[in-house]
């Protein structure tokens, strides 16, 4: 039976990267008494996927993997169950079950949504919404990242889907993310600092991953899904 | 911490605690507040079975709360220095300063500079005579603390021998002595009554013109003379940690761990722990059934390992496998045996609970030649080695690690063919043993690792001599020539130590407390992490020993006089000097010694009256 997992993490885990939590994850899943699904072959692992890697440092109310059961008696006890193993920060918000046929949450995933405060206080920036808004409306947003191979021009602007100032002084975003182009919060907020010609750096600043989305097909075109809408919540 | 500066920083996870079974308390409702170090980066230091024992015991008490402290790793520390950020607990990522103790356990040597960055970091004077009311009292523990002369100045006391006895006494004399109003003196002076307590500061260290230990005068006529270590009488019924912490990053020894059993009956010569926690006591395997069930339940961990000095030797080791082999089995937990001996039983075991293919099997011959295992009373024959070798080449193992010392005293020029001797010798015992078409890849690999022998205190070798930096090198030559002219040769591989740092590991081992200076110097001038390769600046530490007065070869290459009086001496492990010396002139007459459980050689630890001695075997 696949299981969907939503979880929150925030506080001094964020500063746990994605391959620690996988491994916290699947010890937690032992701790919790969970009869998850092994792979086969010598050296078995446990059935589990994760949705959208989030960055060292991000907090997040919307998380997610998947994984394989081979008994339960039911998501609400799973759910309880990991959560009486989780540590300060990381909390189990939902548990569903899947269809069978459901695609795995990393394949998934679409986009996420995000947002951005000072830790102090609100932006130093004057009228923040109108210059967001400006910002958001030019034709392309050149960005210039840094990778192994040294800088290299992306337009950051088809990846962001939605960007505005909030009336609690946060600002919000909906980028994509996952296989199909994944923009990072970090850099719309840069290339907005670099033209606004502020200079708030993300460490000022606490970065929240809202939730994650899976785009389905209907009649009216595309649309955005949370990620823990696609089965049904036993 | 400040979320930029661990943004700034390699794996902050290292530094921000939280981690599944680490301990929250109120620290109002705490009498006592203990910070427990592992002088090295957190990864090291969170593989440490000893500290993991300790932080759960004293955590068990409901007025103690111990939070653990790790050497920040470069960065952090340049950052720390930069903002005079001081160092913290992990828990309450409150300063150390602020604590009642700081308790550092010293593993190996080269961290003795780690040492004196912690004090630095928390903002403690270095040296214990000039520390006020208002700072930690600093504790050492662990294995070189059986010698703590050349970082004696470091530590307002010592605590000598096993950590589970003597920690309730000690605090309760802390918080009664707080409670009347007490000095720091005050507390000192009492706690050197506590058996297995040393307190430096009040002895001194005097010497020969020659520059050897003369003696030792005391400060105060009630001190005792000799401090004895403390051990564990019951091992069964000791306290083990059940709930240990276990980590959100990979460290070394990522696994639950499973302390079998105490001490060892072999007494290789070379071998301090061998001596230091004799008399060898097992733990029931009752008890340990139930507890690997229990630390598997509560931490999650997929693999589980047997800890000893030599599992093979343990009495019910085939119930406590079978044991595990069925219960691991079924929650799919992987079961690691390291320090077996190569035999049938063990080879079965471990083809049931390991990947034969991806797995290595190991020997420790430690030297080429049966003369020279003979004079460091390793009980492993060639005949033995090559069996065992044979048997798992018949089970499909093809990878073999085998461990050897350079420098071990008698050592000749054909002790040292021997390794290459051996190791092509166990190359053809796999061409003979398996069939062509049934060799994977065709071929078997052998991996020689040599280390350069350093003598220890309290092993027969205390009085022996050690090498020189060229005389290590020409060895570890002559070593790789030995075996580059072997028939099999492609089929080993061969590395070695690096010769510097096994020289000042020989000065910090046998050394006196006139080395704390030299190390307080070399940690002023930069050393730090001596035992990461890529910080090891050997041309700043002979600079420091110039600087100081010190010679290297007084500590490390001299003869020493049967009758010399050494810096530990005044510290009592149990074993007898006269036993020591027994087995000094027995190795160099190339005699080997039955084991503890053959026959008693009367080294004096069945004065504990415990473990195998009583009853066990006959005394001598």
């Amino acid at each position: 039976m696949k299981l969907r997992i939503k979880f929150a993490k925030h506080g001094a885990m964020k500063f746990i990267g994605h391959l620690d939590m996988m491994r916290f994850f699947q010890k937690a899943v032992r701790r919790a008494g969970i009869d998850i699904r092994y792979s086969e072959g010598f050296s078995p692992h446990q059935i589990m996927s994760f949705a959208a890697p989030l960055g060292v440092g991000v907090e997040s109310d919307g998380e997610y993997m998947d994984i394989e059961v081979c008994s339960m008696t039911s998501a609400g006890e799973i759910k309880e169950a990991l959560n009486g193993v989780m540590v300060e920060g990381v909390e189990i918000l939902s548990v569903t079950v899947l269809p069978d046929n459901a695609r795995n949450a990393m394949a998934s995933v679409a986009a996420a949504s995000y947002r951005l405060r000072m830790k102090e206080g609100g932006f130093p920036v004057e009228d923040l919404a109108d210059r967001l808004a400006a910002f958001y409306a030019q034709p392309s947003i050149p960005y210039t990242k840094e990778t192994k191979k040294g800088p290299q021009q992306t337009d950051l602007k088809p990846g962001i889907r939605a960007l505005r100032a909030e009336e609690d002084g946060s600002v919000s975003m909906l980028v994509n993310a996952g296989s199909s182009g994944n923009i990072k919060p970090a850099a719309v907020w840069e290339a907005f600092c670099d033209y606004a010609g502020c200079d708030i750096p993300l460490s000022a600043c606490l970065l929240t991953r809202l939730e994650t989305y899976t785009e389905t097909a209907g009649e009216d075109g595309s649309r955005l899904t949370a990620l823990s809408d696609v089965g049904a919540a036993e | 911490m400040d979320d930029d500066i661990l943004m700034r920083i390699e794996k902050p996870a290292r530094y921000i605690g939280n981690e599944v079974n680490s301990v929250m308390k109120d620290k109002e409702h705490v009498a006592v507040r203990f910070a427990m170090c592992f002088p090295d980066v957190y990864e090291i230091g969170m593989s440490h079975l000893g500290i993991q024992i300790l932080y759960g015991m004293l955590n068990e008490w409901n007025d103690v709360w111990c939070e653990r402290v790790y050497s920040p790793w470069v960065d952090l520390d340049r950052l720390m220095r930069e903002k005079h950020i001081p160092l913290f607990a992990l828990e309450s990522q409150e300063p150390v300063r602020d604590m009642d103790f700081l308790g550092i356990t010293i593993q190996y040597e080269m961290c003795y500079t780690n040492i004196l960055q912690i004090l630095d970091l928390a903002q403690i004077p270095l040296s214990a005579k000039e520390r006020g009311e208002d700072v930690p009292i600093v504790i050492g523990g662990g294995p070189c603390c059986y010698n703590p002369e050349p970082i004696a100045e470091f530590f307002d006391l010592f605590y000598i021998g096993e950590g589970e006895t003597q920690y309730r006494p000690l605090l309760d004399w802390y918080v009664e002595n707080h409670a009347a109003g007490g000095t720091r003196h005050d507390f000192l002076r009492g706690a050197a009554k506590i058996p297995g307590i040393y307190v430096p500061q009040f002895y001194e260290e005097c010497y020969r013109e020659d520059g050897t230990v003369s003696g030792r005068k005391k400060r105060y006529e009630e001190l005792p003379d000799r401090i004895r270590k403390e051990l564990v009488t019951d091992m069964t019924e000791a306290y083990y940690p059940l709930k240990p912490v276990v980590p959100f990053i990979k460290v070394t020894q990522d696994r639950v761990v499973l302390e079998i059993q105490r001490g060892c009956i072999r007494g290789c010569r070379f071998c301090q722990a061998g001596q230091l926690y004799r008399p060898v006591r097992e733990r029931g395997v009752e008890k340990l059934k139930q507890y690997a069930a229990a630390l598997l339940a509560n931490t999650g961990h997929e693999e589980i390992s047997l800890s000893s000095l030599s599992s093979s030797d343990y009495s019910d080791l085939n119930g406590l496998l079978d044991f595990l082999i069925d219960d691991c089995g079924r929650r799919k937990i992987n079961i690691s045996l390291p320090s077996l001996r190569i035999d049938a039983f063990s080879l079965d075991v471990m083809s049931k609970v390991q990947d034969v293919k991806k797995s290595s099997l190991t020997f420790a011959p430690e030297a080429g030649s049966q003369r020279l295992r003979d004079v460091i009373n390793k009980g492993l024959t060639e005949e033995v080695i090559l069996k065992g070798a044979s048997l798992a080449f018949a089970g499909g193992w093809t990878r073999v690690k085998l461990y050897f010392m350079l420098g071990l005293p008698t050592e000749t020029e054909e002790d040292i063919r021997g390794i290459g001797e051996l190791s092509n010798k166990i190359a053809a015992a796999f061409f003979e043993t398996v069939p062509k078409e049934k060799r994977v890849n065709g071929r078997v690999q052998i991996v020689v690792s040599t280390s350069f022998f350093i003598p220890k205190p309290f092993t027969p070798f205390q009085w022996a001599p050690m090498c020189t930096r060229e005389a290590f090198l020409d060895k570890a030559y002559l070593t790789r020539q030995g075996i580059t002219a072997q028939l099999n040769q492609k089929s080993i591989k061969y590395n070695w130590h690096e010769a510097d740092v096994s020289v000042l590991e020989g000065v910090f081992a046998r050394g006196d407390r006139r080395v704390s200076q030299v190390i307080r110097r070399a940690y002023e001038k930069g050393c730090l992490f001596d035992s990461w390769s890529e910080y090891f600046h050997n041309d700043v530490w002979l600079s420091c020993f110039a600087e100081c007065g010190l010679d290297i070869g007084f500590y490390t290459t001299r003869e020493r006089a049967e009758d010399e009086i050494f810096p530990w001496d005044f510290i009592d492990c149990g074993v007898t000097k006269p036993f020591l010396l027994r087995e000094w002139k027995k190795a160099q007459a190339g005699e080997v010694s039955p084991n503890c459980r053959e026959q008693c050689q009367g080294c004096g630890a069945s004065r504990f009256g415990t473990g195998i001695c009583p009853g066990g075997a006959q005394e001598a």
